[in-house]
């Protein structure tokens, strides 16, 4: 066990090179001067911004500005933002939990209704209920998410008023951050309503967020289990007995869990992106809005550490999969 | 009162090209403590007639009997719950594939235990200890320690005394073994064999072994039912059967077999295919490949009746002293259409 985690740990490495590599360069060949977007349309002296760029190390070589680069982020270092002049990582630390807390939401809708529908699905298969379920994770997962998000804010927003359109939670409130999750500060203010107003604003960002994994996790999930239902073990279960309640939701369903999971860890990545568009749409305080301003402000700083930040937390959510893997598949445990 | 005993049984699965009759009208009895072997090729139905009785045919199957009883009480009006505290319980199963017959993710230790407390009402405690002892009554070597291991860690013959022990958790009064050394090394199949007739001995359970070995069925069966394309064919005691095969089908299974065929430079053989969904031939199932055929006994199927102290599916069983004299009578074609 402790082998294997080892390895993998060690897998991260190159990818953490590789995530610093692409952001430090990929940034710098967007057209632009970071210096004179931060002056903006008023222009700037040349001589302060041959000054900027000199403290700003714009004037090294390419190569030495990435040695530096990787030099203080060894030493724990990912700079300041070039507009608030905070450090990266406290800024992010600040709205990163807005961030897990829409993903979280999301994932978690993904799970509820996509692990039963999915499991349903495969029990009544090629019924009309499959059929549907089929149908419809199709065009969840087909939808771009910003025309999905864009739709519910007009049907469910403007139309019918039953959902904020933007934001964590109504301007009425103010809440001390504690955790920074605000499902979390709003019960511990005991501030009338705040709660209620925090979910009513998750809602919609956690459907938009959540549709595609939901559609993966469904898809994944009914054809895993059909799989599964068909094996020589769920007959022996049969055999000894068991309810048809036990055989599914434990002996098939403990096996088919095993390429869903798989499927859930990917999806984390996926669930990032999403987040990126997700937020931006709902005006949500988290990374991915951040990461989006920082873009178009030529953050170097931030851009190279959000990216590298997010990078770590998906990696880590990955290796926590591939750990969860492991418990849930015992092949894989003892293989060595 | 006989164990088990099935008049008239069919199983029917609707397919698109028709209805497909994967057993057809089985009838048997067997007594407590008795050891019945059932043979025949792939697809003769052994294994689905058995799969009837255990209430295990998947859906869309039909079954259809005019009388399937076990231990006096009436399987086909039983609820599925009252059936489910049968099956596994009283009347237990095993496979032809004892790894994939047992669930990769859960240890031995749980997969028993959950019999166990299924049926027995066994607490965690109680449950583990019994499971160590059936392990160990099934020559599993230290026992307490396999309970944690998973069947991939276990060889096929492991794994099949384990499926074994799980069987006969609950002191079945029948086993039904399907093919339970089919997919086992020689070595191991003999070993398992001698297990499963040690049980069968010890607790007198009856035994149904299922496979297409006549070898396995002349060292375990005292009673034997060959089975042709759903349909019983002969059905009688094996030394009989193996001294004076009745039907032609079992005749040439056996002159088929390589111990017999001593001397001779080719294996006997019998010439075609099992019919299929399309080709079920109108008169006996075995008509299109058997050497008396004849007009008659292509055109009308012949019923099961009691022949020779068991049961036969024949119009002109081999020991019938009259045979020739009816064969020449219904014009015969079984000659040229064997040749």
């Amino acid at each position: 066990m402790l082998r294997f985690i080892l390895t993998r740990v060690s897998l991260v490495i190159p990818t953490f090179l590789g995530i610093t590599l692409l952001a430090f360069f990929l940034i710098r060949l967007v057209p632009g001067d970071p210096i004179e977007t931060l002056a903006g349309e008023r222009g700037i002296d040349p001589a302060r911004h041959e000054q900027l760029r000199k403290e700003y190390g714009f004037d090294q070589p390419i190569l030495v500005q990435y040695g530096i680069y990787l030099a203080r982020v060894l030493q724990g270092d990912l700079g300041k933002s070039m507009i608030t002049q905070e450090p990266v990582l406290s800024e992010f630390s600040e709205l990163f939990p807005a961030t897990i807390e829409l993903a979280v939401c999301a994932i978690l809708f993904a799970l509820l209704i996509g692990l039963p529908a999915g499991m349903l699905a495969a029990i009544r298969r090629n019924s009309i209920f499959d059929h549907g379920v089929m149908g419809i994770s199709l065009t969840g997962y087909s939808m771009p998410i910003f025309w999905w998000g864009l739709i519910l804010i007009l049907l469910f927003s403007v139309q019918f008023d039953l959902t904020p359109v933007s934001g964590r939670i109504d301007v009425l409130y103010y809440i001390e951050p504690i955790t920074g999750f605000l499902l979390i500060d709003t019960l511990l203010s005991e501030e009338e309503g705040a709660f209620w107003s925090a979910v009513r604003h998750l809602i919609l960002p956690t459907i938009v967020l959540g549709t595609v994994p939901l559609a993966v996790i469904a898809r994944m999930t009914r054809s895993a289990m059909l799989e599964v239902l068909g094996e020589d073990y769920i007959r022996t279960a049969k055999a000894k007995g068991l309810s048809r309640f036990r055989i599914i939701a434990l002996h098939a369903l403990r096996n088919a869990l095993i390429p869903v999971v798989t499927v859930i860890g990917l999806q984390v990545g996926v669930l990032f992106t999403g987040a990126i568009l997700t937020e931006t749409i709902f005006s949500w305080p988290g990374v991915g809005k951040w990461l989006i301003d920082a873009i178009f402000r030529r953050d170097y700083p931030v851009l190279q550490g959000g990216a590298l930040l997010l990078g770590i937390v998906v990696m880590s959510v990955n290796l926590l999969v591939d750990l969860t893997y492991g418990l849930i598949n015992p092949r894989i445990r003892h293989h060595r | 009162m006989a164990l088990l005993e099935i008049e008239n049984l069919s199983v029917e699965f609707p397919t698109q090209g028709g209805v497909m009759r994967a057993v057809d009208g089985v009838s048997l009895t067997l007594d407590e403590g008795e050891v019945l072997g059932v043979v025949g090729e792939s697809g003769s139905g052994k294994s689905v007639t058995m799969l009837a009785v255990m209430g295990l045919i998947p859906f869309p199957g039909r079954v259809k009997a005019d009388k399937l009883t076990f231990n006096g009480r009436d399987l086909l009006t039983m609820s599925e719950s009252e059936r489910r505290k049968l099956t596994g319980k009283d009347v237990a199963m095993i496979f032809q594939e004892p790894t994939t017959s047992l669930n990769p993710s859960f240890t031995i230790g749980f997969q028993l235990a959950e019999t166990l407390r299924l049926h027995e009402g066994m607490d965690r405690k109680a449950a583990r200890r019994r499971a160590i002892e059936l392990l160990e009554q099934v020559g599993i070597p230290s026992a307490e320690s396999r309970l944690s291991a998973f069947p991939h860690q276990l060889s096929g013959g492991m794994n099949q005394r384990v499926m074994i022990a799980m069987a006969i958790a609950c002191n079945p009064k029948l086993l039904i073994a399907d093919e339970p050394t089919t997919a086992l090394d020689v070595t191991i199949q003999a070993q398992i064999l001698d297990l499963l007739m040690t049980l069968q001995k010890e607790r007198n359970m009856a035994l149904v072994m299922i496979t297409h070995n006549m070898g396995v069925v002349a060292e375990t069966a005292r009673r034997v039912m060959v089975m042709y394309a759903g349909q019983i064919m002969e059905e009688r005691s094996a030394a009989d059967l193996f001294d004076s095969p009745q039907h032609p089908y079992t005749a040439a299974l056996l002159a088929a077999l390589p111990e017999r065929s001593e001397g001779a430079t080719r294996l006997a053989t019998i010439p075609g295919v099992v019919p299929g969904l399309y080709d079920r031939p109108r008169g006996c199932l075995f008509s299109p490949r058997c050497a008396y055929a004849t007009e008659h006994s292509r055109n009308v199927r012949p019923d099961l009746r009691p022949w020779a102290g068991g049961q036969i599916r024949c119009h002109y069983p081999l020991g019938d002293p009259n045979r020739n004299a009816e064969i020449q009578a219904d014009h015969p074609v079984g000659a040229e259409a064997a040749s």
